[in-house]
């Protein structure tokens, strides 16, 4: 609290950039969560809620005529526009910001101070909605070859790995903790995902420390024991995902790769994804294309290009694909690592799990997934999204990266995962926006000694509650091509824009019309129909009518984009009032409009002015996403405005 | 809103049927949009009866057992229906709620049908068929009937064309019913170096616009490509000629150079084995996207010039076959619930492209791959199913039909076993006896059991305009034309399987009613093809 100067600001305008006519006047308020803008006016109830936590950057842009403007940029790629009329509240407004959304230590995240209307029992319960044993015994694990082994229980072989580790059952502990010096940060081959049909592993690691010329034969043993773990197989791959010249120059700091000859049996294959500081870069150059105002098609293009985003995503699919394919057709046991194994391994490890397993292309699945291959694996959560100020440096968007690469299967598969792409959003959002316990933190270690469990909440079964809202209509899980591995095409034309994630909050951007949500809506009513039917079996019942009356509605109470199928474009390429009339010719032409609309169609409910306003009171309904999860939760109401 | 819209209850059974020297008959009671029909569903005329709807002066509704119990068997309703010519007869409906509906939407019909009238003939006092080119003289690439402005006689008609390329003098394509204003099309004024004007083309655009203060003239060339035409007897309306008229310019492409992105697109499409980078660069040096972009951004402009500011628009490039076409059909495409059904949509392809004279032979003689060198090839007529499909995408329900017509269409635009796209200009086809000797495709498209695969399971109509978005975030590549043939176009397929699966199964649960919800109203829609003329006068 001590950090806000300036707890309200009134007659602080919000402008829409792609439209001025939406610019809204209201006040804005600083509380200790949150940033909240009431519009003025009593129809338009479109309040604004920012978490700090989601805030990237404040901007302070030069004075124009109408005030001082300030810019919010946020992890989720929302963009606010904020004219202040009075400089020194411009200047309070974005100290105070600045400060706020630059938590120094974990304690001042939002997760502890949010408190939903839940018990203990609850907040507990959500934690174990996910259990990993049971995911590892659903692979078919523990077995006669693979167990759990006990030796990182206290975190003292390797402090960013989980407790809880599968090795071979041959391998002993002086294997393994001799292994774990010969690697960096102690973060020697475990397993990360079993293959029951042909016991072919995944297993992880990070670099070895063999510079030139060591060697360590209990890290040989290592490997050796995951090969022959295998019984099938008469070698295993070991596969570096860092280009091959960063690898190289690893070796001259006493790091570097496997050396084929030093091991026996193995394949060692270099894959080119490149380190966190480039992804960095291309994610930030991608950011930008996608915050053009109007560009030309060839700006975009260009500028797509050249932020080399969909090349690096292309690069963690192959690697992917490549071990996917693997384990499931060459019955081959891989071994994958980069530097300390926590960034690019995560991801291909995850990818390949995708195109593996049809379970992770399910709702639970996927969530297992991350909370497997990332969570507890030491995927460095806040360092890598900027939950605290700290090293800009170690900031990079690798789980962005990773949930980029299932969207562009699903664009591929449109049929085979259960969830859609609000699934993958929202996780998104949870990652950055520190409102549940689960990303915080690098490691499990760090989470256990800083009691997330008892002080935070769990986000899986917040999601899994909503799942309604994610499910994938055409999902069909016994259509052959989505059982087994998925072998998704990696040809140029394959990658496509998320315009989605990039550009969420630009809605013009966006289909007003959302083919997904009219099946949903269909599928639901078919299921409520047949649920009648049973009901009324024998009885002669004429139920059939009511149903097809609920269906009607049920498919126009797609307010979001009936209302919006009248919103005109800026098709003058420039701002909204350059063309056609002298302004108060316009605004006449306009009003008069306006009359005869609303006349016409109030059958529909929608029309072409109102047709924007509409939108913007639905959109807190419809599209639940910004609201409910990163804005504004309804949740969060108490801790909300009350605390200011 | 179509008519049928306002019917609530559109059959009742066991109506029983009282009128002058006639035993009451049992049988079934259907309102359409003009009749109201009454059969026993015996072939004998003597048991059916047909009344239209405008016939009908006065109804009398009287319900019995209006205190009790509304869907207890028993109850009934009688209208009373009064014609005006004088007949009058009495339905007995058993069903209160029934009885009630069909009075209310008799009513409503008989209203709105006036009303529909009215609209119509306030129209008619504006505009008047000219036959003027009837033997093709005036303008060889035009029908043989257009709409012109009722005031404008048609020796103003004759000289206007010879201020015109090509003689296309202005002509009505589209007139928007909410507000009367229009969308008309022709080439460039033949103005010269020396500025030659032309009073009866003044005319005839000063009536278009009629007392309304202002038109918009969007030239589909830029400002300075404008300019430079003069040099070659082109050119623009002036300002001073054309003082009521506002001139926008919006620069297109056009024909070879369009032809040669699309080779280029197809080319760099063909070869899977590019990085990322390299297949970016290549779509956007194909420019083939910032074709899609300016079309869409023009028509969009189009719109708006006549939904939302309410003032009518002149469309042309140069000879006006091309763009000006494209540009007018993907306006109407946005304005115009009509077209976007299967019916429409050929429709406004018969009207805005094959009668308008867009020059198919010449255009799509060939297609990519041909080593033949380029002349008059140009895919205007691809680039237009390409800027549908992306309307498509972002109103995944607004359009009746499905992908799968587009690519037929795509695919019989070069090659066909129909005459539908054969020749340069309906002069041409007459000339070639081309409707005589040959089948057309859109009938045979719109067969009353139309295929299954080109209509869109989807489909929601509405009335509004439908604005597309036109930020290159929003356009995207037609996959399924032109990775057609590749793995990716399969996945796509299952998906639509899918959705039909998912429509069909609910359709099969809610029942016939709701089956008759979306393919019938199709069908009710579905005209024989041979009024497409009357389509044009109607309009």
């Amino acid at each position: 609290m001590e950090h806000i100067r300036m707890p309200k600001v009134e007659h602080v305008r919000l402008v829409d950039r792609s439209s001025s006519r939406r610019t809204q006047v209201g006040t804005l308020y600083l509380t200790a969560t949150h940033t909240i803008f009431v519009g003025k006016g009593s129809e338009d109830r479109n309040d604004l809620w920012v978490l700090h936590s989601l805030v990237c950057n404040v901007v302070k842009h030069k004075a124009s005529q109408s005030g001082y403007p300030l810019l919010i940029i946020c992890k989720n790629f929302q963009v606010i526009r904020f004219i202040i009329p009075q400089e020194s509240d411009c200047h309070d407004v974005y100290i105070s910001l600045s400060r706020l959304s630059r938590p120094e230590k974990y304690e001042e995240l939002y997760c502890f101070s949010f408190n939903p209307n839940v018990d203990k029992a609850e907040r507990e319960h959500s934690w174990d909605f996910l259990d990993l044993k049971a995911e590892y015994s659903r692979m078919g694990l523990p077995n006669k070859l693979w167990h759990v082994n006990p030796i990182n229980r206290e975190y003292r072989v390797c402090d960013t790995y989980p407790a809880d580790l599968f090795v071979p059952k041959s391998v002993t502990l002086p294997v393994i903790v001799g292994s774990s010096k010969f690697r960096s940060r102690g973060r020697f081959p475990t397993l990360s995902y079993y293959c029951k049909e042909n016991h072919a592993t995944i297993c992880r690691s990070s670099q070895p420390l063999s510079g030139f010329s060591a060697r360590c034969l209990e890290d040989e043993q290592m490997l050796q024991a995951i090969m022959k773990s295998n019984p099938g197989s008469r070698f295993m791959y070991v596969v570096d995902t860092r280009p091959k010249l960063n690898a190289m120059a690893n070796r001259a700091a006493g790091k570097g790769y496997e050396n084929e000859d030093n091991y026996c049996n193995i394949k060692f294959q270099f894959i080119g994804i490149e380190n966190i500081h480039v992804m960095r870069n291309s994610q930030q150059k991608l950011i930008e294309v996608s915050a053009l105002h109007s560009p030309s098609m060839g700006e975009f293009l260009t500028g797509l290009e050249n932020s080399d985003w969909l090349r690096h995503i292309k690069s963690i699919m192959e690697a992917g694909l490549f071990i996917s394919k693997a384990v499931a057709e060459e019955g081959v046991s891989v071994l994958v690592h980069c530097s300390d194994g926590w960034d690019r391994t995560a991801q291909v490890c995850s990818v390949a799990s995708v195109l593996l397993d049809p379970y992770y292309r399910t709702l639970k699945g996927l969530m297992v997934l991350i909370e497997k291959d990332w969570v507890s694996f030491g995927h460095m959560f806040s360092h890598r999204c900027g939950h605290l100020i700290g090293e800009a440096k170690e900031v990079s968007p690798v789980i962005d990266q990773f949930l980029e690469c299932v969207w562009q299967l699903m664009e591929q598969f449109p049929c085979a995962f259960e969830y859609n792409e609000k699934f993958l959003i929202s996780i998104h959002i949870h990652i950055y926006s520190c409102h549940y316990g689960n990303f915080i933190c690098n490691s499990q270690k760090e989470r256990k000694d800083l009691c997330i469990k008892e002080k935070a909440h769990s986000v899986w079964l917040h999601l899994w509650e909503k799942k309604l809202d994610f499910m994938n209509p055409l999902f069909k899980p016994d259509q052959s091509q989505n059982q087994g591995l998925l072998r998704p095409s990696t040809a140029p034309y394959c990658f496509k824009y998320w315009r989605r994630l990039y550009n969420r909050f630009d809605r013009e951007l966006h289909p007003r019309q959302s083919e997904l949500d009219c099946l949903m809506t269909v599928k639901e009513e078919t299921q409520k129909l047949e649920e009648e039917l049973a009901l009324y079996e024998g009885v002669k019942l004429n139920f059939s009518k009511s149903g097809v009356l609920d269906s009607k509605q049920a498919l126009w109470s797609l307010p979001l984009d009936t209302s919006l199928a009248n919103t005109p474009q800026d098709y003058i390429g420039g701002a909204p009032n350059v063309f056609t009339l002298q302004q108060g010719e316009r605004e006449s032409a306009e009003l008069c409009l306006f009359g005869d609309q609303t006349k016409s169609s109030d059958a529909d409910n929608s029309d072409q002015e109102s047709g924007v306003a509409d939108f913007s009171s639905h959109s807190s309904g419809e599209e639940s996403l910004p609201s409910e999860d990163s804005v504004k939760d309804p949740d969060s109401d108490e801790t909300g405005p009350n605390r200011a | 809103m179509e008519l049928s819209e306002h019917i609530k209850t559109a059959n009742v059974e066991a109506v029983t049927l009282r009128r002058p020297f006639h035993p009451a008959l049992r049988g079934t009671l259907c309102v359409t949009s003009h009749h109201l029909l009454f059969s026993d569903r015996k072939d004998e005329a003597s048991r059916q009866l047909l009344i239209l709807i405008k016939n009908i002066d006065a109804i009398e509704k009287s319900v019995e057992n209006l205190f009790g119990y509304p869907r207890a068997v028993g109850s009934s309703g009688t209208i009373t229906i009064k014609c005006k010519d004088l007949l009058v007869l009495q339905l007995e409906i058993p069903g209160m709620e029934e009885c009630l509906n069909i009075a209310s939407s008799i009513e409503v019909l008989n209203i709105v049908i006036t009303s529909h009238r009215q609209k119509e003939r306030l129209l008619w006092d504006r505009w008047r068929v000219s036959k003027v080119n009837s033997d093709y003289s005036v303008c060889p690439s035009y029908p043989s009937a257009v709409i012109v402005p009722r005031e404008v006689d048609d020796d103003k008609l004759i000289r206007s064309a010879r201020f015109r390329q090509g003689g296309r003098f202005p002509v009505l394509s589209y007139c928007h019913h909410r507000n009367g204003m229009v969308i008309m099309r022709s080439s460039q004024p033949l103005t010269g170096a020396n500025k030659k004007r032309c009073k009866e083309d003044e005319l005839l655009l000063q009536a278009v616009i009629d007392g309304s203060e202002l038109g918009y003239i969007i030239d589909l060339r830029s400002a300075q490509q404008a300019q430079q035409a003069r040099m070659t007897g082109g050119g623009f309306e002036s300002k001073s000629c054309y003082s009521h008229w506002k001139r926008i310019h919006r620069h297109h492409e056009r024909g070879k150079v369009v032809q040669e992105s699309l080779i280029k697109l197809v080319e760099v499409c063909s070869d899977p084995s590019h990085t990322v980078d390299r297949w970016l660069s290549k779509l956007e040096n194909s420019k083939w996207l910032s074709h899609v972009h300016s079309a869409l951004s023009t028509a969009g402009l189009v719109v708006e010039c006549v939904e939302r500011d309410g003032h009518s628009v002149l469309v042309h490039g140069s000879e006006g076959t091309d763009n000006t076409l494209l540009v007018s059909s993907l306006a109407q495409l946005i304005l115009d619930p009509a077209s976007r059904t299967v019916t429409g949509f050929l429709c406004l392809l018969e009207r805005e492209w094959i009668q308008a004279g867009h020059p198919f032979q010449q255009r799509c003689a060939h297609s990519v791959y041909s080593h033949a060198r380029l002349k008059q090839e140009c895919p205007s007529f691809l680039l237009l199913l390409d800027c549908v499909w992306q309307v498509w995408r972002q109103f995944p329900l607004a359009l009746e039909f499905s992908e799968a017509l587009l690519l037929r269409l795509a695919q019989e635009v070069y090659a066909s076993n129909y005459g539908t796209f054969l020749c340069n200009s309906e002069q041409e086809r007459c000339a070639a006896g081309v409707k005589e000797n040959t089948h057309c495709l859109f009938q045979s498209l719109l067969k009353p059991d139309i295929e299954e695969q080109y209509l869109n399971p989807l489909y929601e109509p509405t009335d509004l305009a439908i604005w597309p978005s036109v930020h290159p975030q929003s356009l995207q590549l037609w996959t399924g034309m032109f990775l057609r043939w590749t793995k990716h176009a399969q996945n796509m397929e299952e998906a639509r399987e899918e959705v039909w699966r998912i429509v069909k199964e609910h359709r099969e649960r809610a029942g016939p009613d709701r089956t008759n919800n979306t393919l019938s109203t199709h069908c009710d829609t579905l005209t024989p093809f041979e009024n497409l003329m009357d389509e044009l006068t109607i309009l």
